[in-house]
């Protein structure tokens, strides 16, 4: 299946779910509005044409506090076709939320929890969102691009 | 100077922590279960981070009652070394040796799949020469094999099987004696770098890998009749910790597996990548022989029979190099290495077969830079981990052992 051809499928069901496409990527990627990254994904999991079964990965990233943005990244997988889709949200900077997509693929519950640790992106609906990698108590979000070391953790220096 | 001064100055002004507390033990690590919340008879167990049935520094929190597990919450990060922060301050070529402490038993499999990811950002991927190409695919499977000799003989040390480790760690040797040949190192190599290799091979190594693959076909026969079809083995395996295929699908499962669930999915195959597609072997499947599809057994035999594939592929490479690909004068394994990697914006997901499962990197580079912008790493046993807890509810707690044990984890890369 083509990107058109997904295109067509979720613009059918959503029709103002798409923002873009995204040309410089592999595999190829479309840019979706993030309040509809739930019912999308929905629709890609159960469509009889994608059956994208498989949660590759999902990718937190921060483009600095110049752009204001930040973006969540799925990527999907299809076994049965075989085909490999890229799916981007943007998100607001100081306050990013998106709605988790957990009880779709449970494999997504520690890949957002993990970007919940390291982006400080809350997911909506997650069921149990916690810090996964770092302490609890851990001061900031690391991947962040504006990030600054809290000076002492538990009364040991963490700046060398 | 040290004087008595000192030392009441340092008694003075030293706080003493609360480190066994568990006041700060819940505050940086909370336990998801409360105490006020269990029934009657149940209790919550911690195991680990540091427990050798936990092959590294994962703690569990078990909720028992008796014998019977309710519920497990893995608790995991104790080995968090920020690759992905380290990576973004790093060039491309210089992240390859962060990438071999992830799986640190398998480093040359992690390296060649970031390598991939940079070539084919750079467009180079399809230019490499195929005497490179069996370079590669020759350490990575030996680097496989390694992985699983691990897997399988620390498997049967979890559930009371002394001997097969000791026999495991012996053929791994060899193997890693071989690999230090090529490259320095024993286990963390930097060997593969981007458009080529370090070295080629030292003289002399493709007859030494004829050799030690002869020397090892007896020796996998061997533990094929110690270990897999032991029957007390089997007894302590079978039916234990079963994985139905569509919630290892649902999990992101991968590798070998969703193998044992009974999927023939294997990215060599599907996504053939490399000189994979020239190359023949097999891909076993789990077949409930013993109990049902997907259990512990089932995952510890693919582990094995994958051994006598990697084997297949090994005979096939040393062939191929030195027949139609051999060494010569002129070979230079560092031609396509590019003087400076500065990909062209772009986002990229690559992923390749390791011997643990899928392990995948997503890309963005920003064209302007020799660092990546973002570098996500998706090791298998993150995902491997996750379905834990599923398939662990209601078994025996001795039987808990034999399931993390058969998820062939490695804290390295669950943490990176």
């Amino acid at each position: 299946m083509k990107l058109d051809q997904l295109k067509e499928l979720i613009q059918s069901e959503f029709p103002d779910s798409i923002i873009g496409e995204d040309e410089n990527s592999s595999p190829q990627a479309l840019l979706i509005k993030p309040e509809f990254i739930h019912s999308v994904c929905v629709l890609l999991h159960a469509n009889e044409q994608t059956y994208f079964d498989q949660l590759s990965c999902l990718t937190g990233l921060d483009n600095g506090p110049e752009s204001e943005t930040m973006e969540v990244i799925y990527n999907l997988y299809s076994i049965p076709y075989d085909l490999h889709f890229m799916i981007k949200v943007v998100l607001d900077r100081p306050k990013p939320s998106v709605d988790s997509v957990s009880d779709i693929w449970n494999g997504a519950n520690w890949h957002e929890r993990e970007a919940y640790d390291l982006y400080g992106i809350h997911f909506n609906n997650h069921p149990n969102l916690r810090r996964i990698l770092l302490p609890n108590d851990w001061e900031g979000f690391p991947l962040k691009k504006d990030y600054v070391e809290q000076e002492k953790y538990h009364e040991v220096k963490v700046k060398y | 100077m040290w004087s008595r001064r000192n030392i009441t100055r340092l008694k003075l002004n030293t706080k003493i922590p609360l480190t066994l507390s568990s006041t700060y033990l819940q505050k940086f690590e909370p336990l998801k279960h409360k105490e006020s919340d269990l029934k009657s008879e149940e209790m919550i167990d911690n195991v680990g981070p540091q427990h050798p049935a936990t092959h590294g520094v994962l703690r569990l929190e078990v909720i028992s009652d008796g014998e019977i597990v309710k519920d497990v919450v893995p608790h995991i990060g104790y080995l968090h070394r920020c690759f992905e922060k380290h990576a973004e301050s790093l060039a491309y070529n210089q992240v390859i040796p962060y990438t071999d402490r992830m799986d640190y038993v398998a480093a040359m499999n992690n390296e060649w799949a970031f390598v991939m990811g940079v070539e084919k950002m750079l467009d180079i991927d399809q230019e490499i020469p195929k005497r490179v190409e069996y370079i590669r695919v020759l350490v990575a499977e030996l680097n496989r094999l390694a992985s699983h000799f691990v897997s399988i003989g620390t498997y049967g040390l979890d559930i009371g099987a002394i001997t097969p480790f000791l026999w495991m760690m012996r053929d791994r040797e060899h193997i890693l004696r071989m690999l230090e040949w090529a490259s320095g190192a024993r286990m963390l190599y930097n060997y593969i770098w981007v458009g080529g290799l370090f070295y080629d091979l030292p003289v002399g190594f493709e007859e030494q890998a004829k050799e030690f693959v002869d020397y090892l076909k007896p020796k996998l026969k061997e533990v094929e009749t110690l270990l897999i079809s032991n029957k007390i083995f089997i007894e302590r395996t079978a039916n234990v910790g079963v994985l139905p295929l569509d919630l290892a699908v649902n999990y992101g499962i991968t590798g070998p597996m969703i193998r044992a669930s009974g999927l023939k999915f294997d990215l060599r195959k599907v996504d053939k990548y490399s000189v994979y597609p020239e190359i023949e072997f097999n891909v076993p499947i789990g077949k409930g022989e013993m109990g049902n599809i997907g259990d512990c057994w089932d995952r510890n035999w693919v582990r094995y029979m994958e051994c006598l594939e990697s084997v297949k592929i090994i005979e096939q490479c040393v062939e191929k190099l030195l027949g139609d690909h051999k060494r010569t004068r002129e070979f230079d394994p560092r031609q396509m290495v590019p003087k400076k990697i500065r990909p062209k914006a772009q986002d990229l997901y690559v992923r390749a077969e390791n011997p643990k499962g899928e392990l995948g990197f997503f890309f963005r580079a920003d064209g302007r830079s020799d660092q990546p912008f973002r570098c996500k790493a998706r090791g298998p046993s993150f995902s491997n981990l996750s379905v834990l807890p599923e398939i662990s509810k209601g078994c025996m707690i001795a039987d808990l052992f034999a399931i993390v044990g058969s998820l062939d984890l490695l804290m390295g890369e669950v943490d990176r």
